[in-house]
């Protein structure tokens, strides 16, 4: 079955019915170029005033909140750097509770979890798993952007192979990130939930789209968001849409999405960019040599054909 | 009242977390806490507890879940144990840095290593400095007892803090005892839904846990301490309340036997009902001893400690956990560091006894009584009955 019953009657978000309310304020000190915030800011926009944020420690969360100030305009909390799955999993429960007894008479909120790629593919991911596993009602939103920014660019379990970061960079005997980037959506859609999608702010409508989609079925939904850091990338601070956009036609972060176990590629790359163009953009990748790129750009295709198997495989059951 | 059935400690306190009529159980299992979260999970598996069970996987989401629920306005229960405990560390911090009025029972053990699953105090006494009030129950009615009260205390608006109510792991958890179950109109008129001041509410937007930059930080801490420190009040009142609606009598400070007796025993939990039967041997004997039960270990209950020791030449306090490196157990510290100001400073032997478990008898007690007594207890710490082969 591809489509779940609350999505049928889906209208979609278009251009012209792009809501224009935002629910975190500007004067937030993110950095200059920073396309994170940009990303959680079109999230935020389609979730709307009904909503409820979980966040995990992380850039997101330094930058908005420095009391006695905070650019949030909707209900928010902080608890800690690996549990804001575990957090958004108790908010869902008491609200449910106290709605079943009466407490509670409003419409139920959104709840949205977010964290860095840190918060859930390394410290956070077995409250994420389990918060997945346990089906609770709520939307998970990974910010990715392949580091620990907030901290000074430390590599994480998402740093793409070959990205020199402060802990892993290059030298005469490394170059730079070891491994490969861990494919955090595929562990998320390996708990069986409803909905796991890739999104990027470099396409806005799809990504707004996939917020309301993850909004609306019921159950757990995972997103897992490009977001290009200029600072920890050493890419121009102006051109963070413009490499959002080039990671999509090179193949490099692929738009999908999984509903109820069928995958299906939301941006189909047929033509696509060579990766080195993605790789150019940013001064973290400019020690790589010829045959580094090359492995990369294998690797790249290779991860792509595996998503074309799986549309298409899964399509034929 | 009705009538007391013979049941077991653990059943009792899940019978009081049911009873409070809670919102969220976040539950995760570790002996020898366990036998209280499965049986809160079979009230709600019949209906016969309304509320959401979150079966987290760990203690460290168990305590994260319940500072979700209870900034979402819900009335919020959770249990843990040793290791479970220590893995909640850095979160129970954040519970009373938010003022979050979560009840958790801590079924207390000894920590690893050697992993032991017996009791003793190490897990809580590592605990101390996490701006929780702390309760220790003597026995299961109290347990159950407290457990309701905790509650009332925790969302008392001039608290607003997390507690733990410490009880004995397999000592008390494990016992059966009997115990007189309150009737549910009186705990419904004296605990009424939990009403916060501030929740997650979208309709009044707030922000929770944000950055504490240098210039707040340090007011933040000064006021949760200033809360703790006020909650002594609304633990003496809530009790007092409790003692006159509900059930028992209980006093931040106890004291039992000869009510001037040079020599006092201070202890805290159910070591103390051990040595309370030695107190009344010694004193048929024709001694004079005593004992004191520290009742709120925090905020600690200064003042009704010093009236309590008032007539005291020598006390003998029981630590059921090490301080490593500090030279006298936890409990011995509190009181030294309390006396030292004082005018009259009774001599205070440190004891620390029944660790992992070890059993501690009416004779071990009547032994330091005479040893004390013989000055042959030493001045700062001794380990109690460490075979000679160790």
């Amino acid at each position: 079955m591809l489509n779940l019953p609350e999505l049928e009657n889906f209208e979609k978000i278009t251009a012209k019915n792009i809501p224009t309310e935002n629910y975190i304020s500007p004067g937030h000190r993110a950095c200059q170029g920073c396309a994170e915030i940009l990303a959680l800011g079109m999230v935020m926009k389609v979730a709307g005033p009904n909503t409820i944020v979980a966040n995990a420690t992380g850039c997101m969360e330094i930058v908005t909140s420095p009391f006695p100030q905070t650019a949030w305009k909707i209900p928010w909390i902080h608890v800690a750097f690996e549990n804001t799955s575990a957090v958004a999993s108790g908010i869902e429960a008491g609200i449910k509770a106290m709605s079943r007894k009466g407490r509670y008479s409003k419409e139920l909120p959104n709840i949205i979890a977010v964290g860095g790629d840190g918060a859930t593919a390394d410290i956070g991911i077995q409250a994420l798993s389990g918060a997945l596993e346990r089906g609770h009602n709520f939307l998970y939103v990974c910010l990715d952007n392949e580091a620990y920014m907030n901290t000074g660019i430390q590599r994480s379990s998402s740093t793409p192979y070959g990205a020199s970061t402060t802990t892993s960079p290059f030298g005469s005997h490394s170059i730079g990130q070891t491994t490969w980037k861990k494919d955090m959506p595929a562990i998320a859609a390996a708990h069986n939930i409803p909905y796991v999608a890739t999104a990027n702010p470099g396409f806005h409508l799809d990504l707004m789209n996939k917020v309301k989609k993850a909004l609306t079925i019921n159950g757990p939904a995972y997103l897992h968001i490009y977001s290009a850091c200029p600072t920890g990338w050493r890419s121009k601070p102006e051109k963070g849409i413009e490499v959002s956009k080039l990671a999509v036609q090179t193949k490099v972060f692929p738009l999908y999405e999984i509903i109820n176990g069928k995958l299906t590629i939301t941006k189909k790359i047929n033509k696509p960019k060579p990766v080195v163009d993605y790789l150019k953009t940013q001064r973290r990748f400019a020690h790589l040599k010829e045959d580094d790129i090359k492995l990369i750009q294998e690797g790249v295709d290779e991860q792509y054909s595996k998503l074309l198997y799986l549309e298409g495989d899964t399509q034929e059951s | 009242m009705t009538k007391a059935i013979g049941l077991e400690v653990s059943l009792a306190i899940a019978e009081a977390v049911k009873q409070a009529n809670v919102d969220v159980v976040a539950a995760y299992p570790i002996t020898p806490q366990t036998h209280i979260v499965e049986e809160l999970s079979v009230y709600v598996a019949n209906g016969e507890l309304d509320a959401e069970y979150i079966p987290v996987e760990s203690e460290h989401s168990a305590l994260s879940a319940a500072v979700g629920s209870s900034a979402a306005g819900a009335r919020t229960y959770t249990a843990t144990a040793a290791q479970g405990l220590a893995f909640m560390h850095e979160i129970l911090f954040i519970t009373s840095g938010l003022r979050l009025p979560v009840v958790m029972t801590v079924a207390n053990r000894a920590m690893s290593a050697p992993i032991s699953i017996w009791n003793d105090h190490g897990d809580i006494m590592a605990e101390r400095d996490i701006g929780w009030i702390q309760i220790f129950a003597e026995n299961g009615q109290e347990a159950y007892e407290l457990t309701i009260a905790a509650f009332k205390i925790a969302e008392d608006r001039k608290v607003l803090l997390p507690i733990c109510v410490n009880v004995d792991g397999f000592i008390l958890t494990h016992m059966i005892e009997p115990v007189t179950f309150i009737d549910q109109k009186k705990i419904d008129d004296f605990l009424p839904p939990y009403s916060p001041a501030l929740t997650l509410d979208p309709d009044k937007p707030a922000t929770f846990g944000p950055v504490g930059v240098p210039e707040v930080y340090i007011e933040s801490r000064k006021q949760c301490e200033q809360a703790l420190l006020n909650s002594k009040a609304v633990v003496q009142q809530v009790l007092e309340d409790w003692g006159k609606s509900c059930g028992g009598k209980y006093k931040l400070v106890e004291k039992n036997g000869n009510d001037k007796a040079k020599i006092l025993f201070i202890t805290m939990g159910s070591l103390g009902e051990t040595t309370m039967t030695a107190v009344k041997e010694l004193e048929e004997s024709g001694e004079s001893a005593g004992q004191v039960r520290i009742r709120l270990w925090r905020p600690f209950p200064r003042e009704e400690f010093l009236e309590a020791i008032a007539d005291a030449d020598e006390l003998i306090v029981i630590d059921r956990a090490l301080s490593p490196g500090a030279h006298n157990g936890p409990v011995a510290q509190e009181i030294k560091a309390l006396l030292f100001n004082e005018s009259k400073r009774p001599k205070v032997h440190n004891v620390i006894a029944g660790l992992g478990g070890r059993d501690v008898t009416v004779k071990d007690f009547q032994k330091m009584y005479a040893m004390a007594k013989a000055d042959e207890l030493g001045p700062n710490y001794l380990i109690w009955g460490v075979r000679s082969d160790a």
